[in-house]
């Protein structure tokens, strides 16, 4: 990847990551951060290639804990985002879960 | 197999699939009747992008690999699934912390290895290696403030001056590294540290109050450092997913400054919780104190009823007894709705998900700028311990510290019934004025048991 196409990947990605989220409810602001914070849990795949190319006893240390830290940012993201957006249903919704349950 | 398959090509194709399932997965999460999917894509998308970085070529160690994967997984998931709703926003700080952390360890990784090439690689891995230190500590701080394990905000004259040292400290360290392409060990270790501090440094004044909005932006930073580090990887996901991540959040943290009524160099630069001085302002009247059979007969028989719920109400855990409550009157066939102030639990959108947890549909919630309008046609506005954001002197008097806050206009329903659990000012230290006005009440008791009193008396109108 040259340096320009790498910039332009960079311009691209920021308006996108602007207009995604541009009209996002108050409602949403908490589950969106922490989908947000999820998402760059993709920092796991770069600390998996350091630490999977590091060599003297120091670059496998920090490698190791970069690995742990990016983990835990992942699935912790993850399971906390989905716990929260899990609760958000809508009368409809829950009118005929209520329902089903009752016929069950 | 075909010459032109390759693992390279494979990773490639992968990590594009994953960036498109990122991006429609952030996009499904901006709507309440598809954000559910919206992490369901994204988890989809992390899941191809990790399994097909087993077959980098040149991996490894695996030896190490799988199990600080496994051991940060589990402990995350341990404890992510595990934690109150209450206490969400330290959680979303800590694992936010844990990914600026891993940005700044794949920096010292190539740093200390001398393996960046070139001055724009080299540059990068400096820039994000310092925002993902400062990412780091600074979000460890937000979580041991919110968590209750710091509880004094350190103040001190020449603060600013101390922390622009620091970065002008750690910026000529990381100028250092870039210049000499084989810096020694030592330069590297003291950049590294010097950006810890000034992570810590900057964190430890802010308010718990304005705590969220330095949360969201930490969280935007750590997105702009896995983007740096992804240049260094030459790995397009972690560009792509990293930049995304740090304009939404960069967006997110505005949208945020401004629900609360503040400016992002106001949070970062000055110390609000100290809440300028005492109050002044005198309040006339008198506290009138109602009894919970009485409101109930008032609800049961309103044809419009609007709940303003505050902290208070999500400490008392009363949500789950107040639906119930909304539950009975919606049957009678009372229009119940849900009026959140912007800065109603603990972050924007907080108490929404506390009151998604107690069960209330999202559609009967409103936010400000949808609700004050009906408070006009209310026959009742039921304020369970919420305070400031209901004052009607941020309105009217100037020399109020809340002066200009938007708030929700609870004194123009019909009738308002506080409940409250004992006279006092609000998280402030502000009187309320709505507390005395001529179609006020007051509901003494803890918001649970007041709760199931209003339950019953409801019950009794049959």
């Amino acid at each position: 990847m040259t340096g320009i196409v790498a910039l332009y990947i960079f311009m691209l990605a920021a308006f996108t990551g602007y207009e995604v989220i541009s009209r996002v409810p108050v409602i949403l602001h908490t589950p969106l951060m922490s989908g947000s914070n999820f998402i760059h849990g993709i920092v796991l795949v770069g600390a998996m290639v350091a630490l999977g190319s590091a060599q003297t006893p120091l670059e496998k240390t920090i490698g190791f804990i970069g690995v742990l830290l990016a983990a835990g940012n992942a699935v912790g993201g993850y399971v906390v985002t989905e716990r929260m957006l899990e609760m958000f249903k809508a009368s409809g919704a829950r009118a005929r879960a209520g329902a089903d349950r009752r016929s069950a | 197999m075909p010459g032109w398959f390759s693992a390279d090509l494979v990773i490639q194709v992968s990590y594009f699939v994953t960036a498109v399932l990122f991006i429609m997965g952030l996009k499904r999460m901006s709507s309440p009747v598809t954000a559910r999917s919206g992490i369901l894509w994204a988890g989809a998308g992390m899941a191809v992008a990790t399994l097909v970085t087993f077959l980098y070529p040149g991996m490894s160690n695996y030896a190490l690999i799988l199990p600080a994967m496994l051991i940060g997984g589990v402990a995350a998931a341990w404890s992510g699934r595990r934690v109150a709703m209450t206490n969400m926003p330290q959680m979303i700080a800590l694992y936010n912390g844990m990914g600026g952390g891993a940005a700044a360890a794949i920096a010292a990784v190539e740093l200390y290895r001398g393996g960046t090439e070139g001055l724009a690689s080299t540059t990068l891995a400096v820039a994000g290696g310092i925002i993902g230190a400062v990412s780091f500590s600074g979000s460890l701080i937000a979580f041991a403030k919110l968590q209750g394990l710091i509880t004094r905000s350190v103040r001190f004259s020449g603060q600013q001056m101390l922390n622009l040292a620091l970065l002008a400290a750690a910026l000529v360290l990381g100028g250092l590294v870039i210049a000499h392409a084989n810096a020694t060990a030592a330069v590297v270790t003291g950049f590294f540290v010097l950006a810890l501090i000034l992570g810590v440094s900057m964190t430890l004044p802010i308010g718990g109050a304005d705590m969220p909005v330095v949360i969201s932006l930490y969280n935007a930073l750590t997105g702009l450092a896995v983007a740096f580090e992804g240049f260094v990887l030459n790995n397009a996901a972690m560009i792509i997913a990293g930049t995304v991540v740090g304009s939404a959040g960069t967006l997110l943290t505005q949208l945020m400054a401004k629900a609360m009524n503040r400016s992002l160099g106001n949070v970062l630069f000055s110390g609000f919780g100290d809440t300028g001085g005492a109050a002044t302002g005198t309040v006339s009247g008198s506290l009138k104190p109602i009894e919970a059979s009485d409101v109930g007969v008032m609800l049961a028989f309103a044809h419009k009823v609007i709940v303003v719920p505050g902290y208070g109400m999500a400490v008392a855990q009363a949500q789950h007894k107040i639906w119930e409550l909304c539950q009975l009157l919606i049957d009678r066939g009372v229009q119940v709705r849900f009026a959140i102030h912007p800065v109603a639990g603990r972050m924007p959108g907080h108490m929404n998900v506390l009151l998604a947890e107690a069960g209330v549909p999202y559609d009967l919630i409103s936010d400000l700028d949808e609700i004050n309008a009906e408070f006009e046609t209310a026959d009742a506005a039921l304020i369970i311990g919420a305070n400031d954001v209901v004052n009607p002197v941020a309105r009217t008097d100037k020399s109020s510290p809340i002066y200009g806050m938007p708030i929700l206009n609870a004194d123009k329903a019909k009738n308002v019934i506080v409940i409250k659990r004992g006279q006092g000012a609000g998280f402030s230290g502000i009187e309320n004025a709505l507390f005395y006005l001529d179609n006020t009440r007051m509901l003494y008791g803890d918001a649970q048991k007041v709760a199931a009193e209003l339950i019953q008396a409801v019950k009794a109108v049959g």
